[in-house]
């Protein structure tokens, strides 16, 4: 027992999946406004996956979750957005502490070409300010949770770019996981990646959904269906901003629907 | 088998643009110089000399040696591509037509270079001896062979004042770029019109300002520091608008990932930005140093220059090497020739010491990884 609780001592600290939740969310950008009255809340331990058609608002959406959206010079916000009851965008929570705690594996694989794989997966708690003790040991359990120890633990000194896009999506998702998020946001992890590298993100996905909340954006519906629990079906209609036309357990979703555009879209028949 | 002759492939017109596909073996070698090709090629040359030398030295008053080589490539070019069309057909023509006027161009600024060094080199050589990096010029007369005295007075001022220009314009320059690429404020485009507009000034006007604002009143004594910052002012632009350049080129959504994990703005400068953009930064250094390291005003102005060597750069006269040259070159005594030809030589060494130096470090890769050279002998080792 001391063990472990000394082992937690000297690793940034692991935090339980927590509850992340939107209310009422409208986003532009300059006089454009692309969300509308978005509310969407994920629960831990479950993997919930944002569907529709491109330039319907879901990568934004999934955007403003972690304080990414703000980026953009122009873009605005209204509503919010909490993070196990705390709201991220007022309750004097620094963005810096937002983005730590909500974590991000973007489109395309984009580890960082000065660093090898070892500084790679720290680089987190270096950018972060965050002390670690055990470095190796880190590093290895981040590796392990992304399903890439086996391949590279031989050659941890390697420029991280040298690997290839699949398992740079998964250093990417070692990386991520390294700063210990309670929320892991996803942005088309795998439209970059060939079918094989997809089934093994896949299956981390579904691995560390036990430690982190996880929302991923995917154009990809078979892939909705096998990552996900819940899942929210986003549509922009001709210039109208985007919203949630549906959403609820994943299964529902697509086999017996409410809404009959929700029929038509995840079935192929238009987007 | 006789398909190789009859073989309606064989025309010229699929043939890729460098030479004919030649069969060796039944492989098709799709690149390369056939012995046609090279024959070829020796021809046009002769021949459009051999026109050139009769048109242009026999029938004509023309002379003069860089006249005749100019008439003599136009010549080639003419003959080489007449030749190649007559073979091959236009299309093959036309390609190699631009192939040698490319490789014309390049093999005569080459050749420009080459000849610069080669000269600086046969001239500077007759008094480089080890004494010149160790003796100064003081107490050497007018009547002294060349290869009296040295020039170690000129290359500590040399290195000292390019040097520590270098220490001030590099963080700055850098730091500027960081402002005009990655933060971008509200002044960034008056910066930026700013260093556009300092890197028009010529030193001598650097150097009389630094005279005019810290010297005349009395801030800073005449001294290798002087130099520096006058040195500094022509520096700075080179050093920011090329650092700029090279920190744009990092991919945008390298720093958005840092900042998905939680980075703060400086430490991504820090972390991220810099140490991926580090090969060509320090090549914004390099040609910071190239643009600075042959002003002789500023030294004139701002250090005096002196025969004696002074190690101090913050007080007293200090001399550099081109204000060695220039002094040297100035006088009627011959011997004092020979010596600016040295000073130049040594000159020309030394950045190209230091070009091969930083691009040594360039090549080393970022720390952490690997070097090339170590990860060949581990290759060897493990197989």
């Amino acid at each position: 027992m001391t063990v472990l609780a000394l082992q937690a001592a000297d690793q940034p600290t692991r935090r339980p999946p927590a509850a992340l939740r939107a209310s009422e969310i409208d986003a532009w950008f300059g006089s454009h406004q692309v969300l509308a009255d978005v509310s969407l809340a994920f629960d831990p331990y479950h993997v919930t996956a944002l569907i529709g058609p491109s330039g319907c608002g879901k990568s934004t959406f999934l955007r403003t979750l972690n304080r990414m959206h703000e980026l953009v010079p122009t873009a605005q916000l209204s509503g919010t957005i909490e993070l196990d009851g705390v709201d991220i965008y007022r309750d004097g929570l620094a963005v810096m502490e937002v983005r730590r705690r909500i974590g991000m594996v973007f489109q395309k694989p984009n580890p960082f070409p000065a660093m090898n794989i070892f500084d790679n997966v720290l680089s987190g708690t270096k950018l972060s300010g965050q002390a670690v003790a055990d470095k190796k040991g880190l590093v290895e359990q981040s590796l392990q949770r992304a399903g890439l120890w086996a391949e590279v633990k031989d050659r941890l000194r390697v420029p991280g770019g040298s690997l290839s896009g699949g398992q740079q999506q998964r250093l990417c998702i070692a990386r991520a996981l390294a700063v210990q998020p309670e929320v892991l946001l996803m942005d088309e992890p795998c439209s970059a990646l060939d079918p094989s590298s997809t089934r093994r993100i896949e299956e981390t996905i579904k691995e560390i959904s036990s430690e982190v909340t996880v929302v991923i954006v995917t154009h990809n519906m078979q892939q909705a269906q096998r990552v996900s629990g819940r899942c929210a079906f986003f549509l922009a209609s001709e210039g109208q901003p985007g919203h949630i036309v549906e959403s609820g357990p994943t299964d529902k979703l697509f086999e017996d629907p409410e809404d009959p555009r929700t029929m038509d879209y995840v079935h192929g028949r238009f987007g | 088998m006789t398909v190789q002759q009859a073989s309606p492939l064989r025309s010229a017109a699929i043939r890729p643009g460098s030479s004919g596909p030649s069969r060796r073996g039944g492989r098709l070698r799709l690149r390369g110089w056939s012995r046609t090709d090279v024959l070829e090629l020796a021809a046009a040359l002769l021949g459009s000399f051999s026109l050139t030398w009769l048109v242009y030295e026999e029938l004509t008053t023309l002379s003069g040696g860089f006249g005749f080589f100019v008439c003599w490539f136009f010549a080639f070019l003419v003959t080489y591509w007449a030749m190649v069309r007559n073979r091959l057909g236009a299309a093959a023509a036309g390609d190699r037509l631009a192939a040698a006027t490319v490789a014309g161009v390049g093999l005569l600024l080459v050749a420009g270079l080459a000849a610069i060094l080669v000269y600086v080199g046969v001239n500077g050589y007759r008094a480089l001896r080890p004494t010149f990096f160790t003796k100064d010029q003081y107490g050497v007369g007018p009547f002294a062979k060349a290869t009296a005295g040295g020039g170690l007075a000129a290359i500590v001022g040399t290195v000292e004042q390019v040097g520590l220009a270098t220490l001030i314009s590099l963080p700055l320059g850098v730091a500027t770029a960081v402002f005009l690429s990655a933060v971008r404020g509200r002044i960034a485009r008056p910066v930026r019109l700013l260093t556009d507009a300092m890197s028009g000034i010529p030193s001598i006007l650097t150097g009389l300002f630094v005279y005019a604002v810290l010297i005349y009143s009395h801030l800073l004594p005449e001294s290798g520091f002087a130099v520096s910052l006058a040195l500094t002012i022509s520096m700075l632009p080179t050093v920011t608008r090329t650092s700029e350049v090279v920190l744009r080129v990092v991919p945008g959504d390298l720093r958005e990932a840092s900042y998905a994990l939680g980075g703060t703005e400086w430490r991504t400068v820090r972390r991220i930005l810099l140490p991926t953009a580090r090969n060509g930064l320090i090549t914004a250094g390099i040609l910071g140093v190239a643009r600075v390291v042959g002003e002789a005003a500023p030294a004139i102005i701002d250090a005096g220059g002196s025969p004696k060597v002074n190690y101090n750069p913050f007080k007293g006269q200090q001399e550099n090497l081109p204000l060695m040259i220039y002094d040297n070159i100035r006088t009627f005594v011959v011997a004092d020739h020979v010596r600016a030809w040295t000073a130049a030589l040594v000159l020309v060494f030394m950045v190209l010491a230091l070009f091969v130096t930083a691009r040594a470090i360039a090549q080393a890769g970022p720390a952490g990884t690997r070097r090339p050279m170590l990860r060949a002998l581990n290759r060897k080792g493990t197989s």
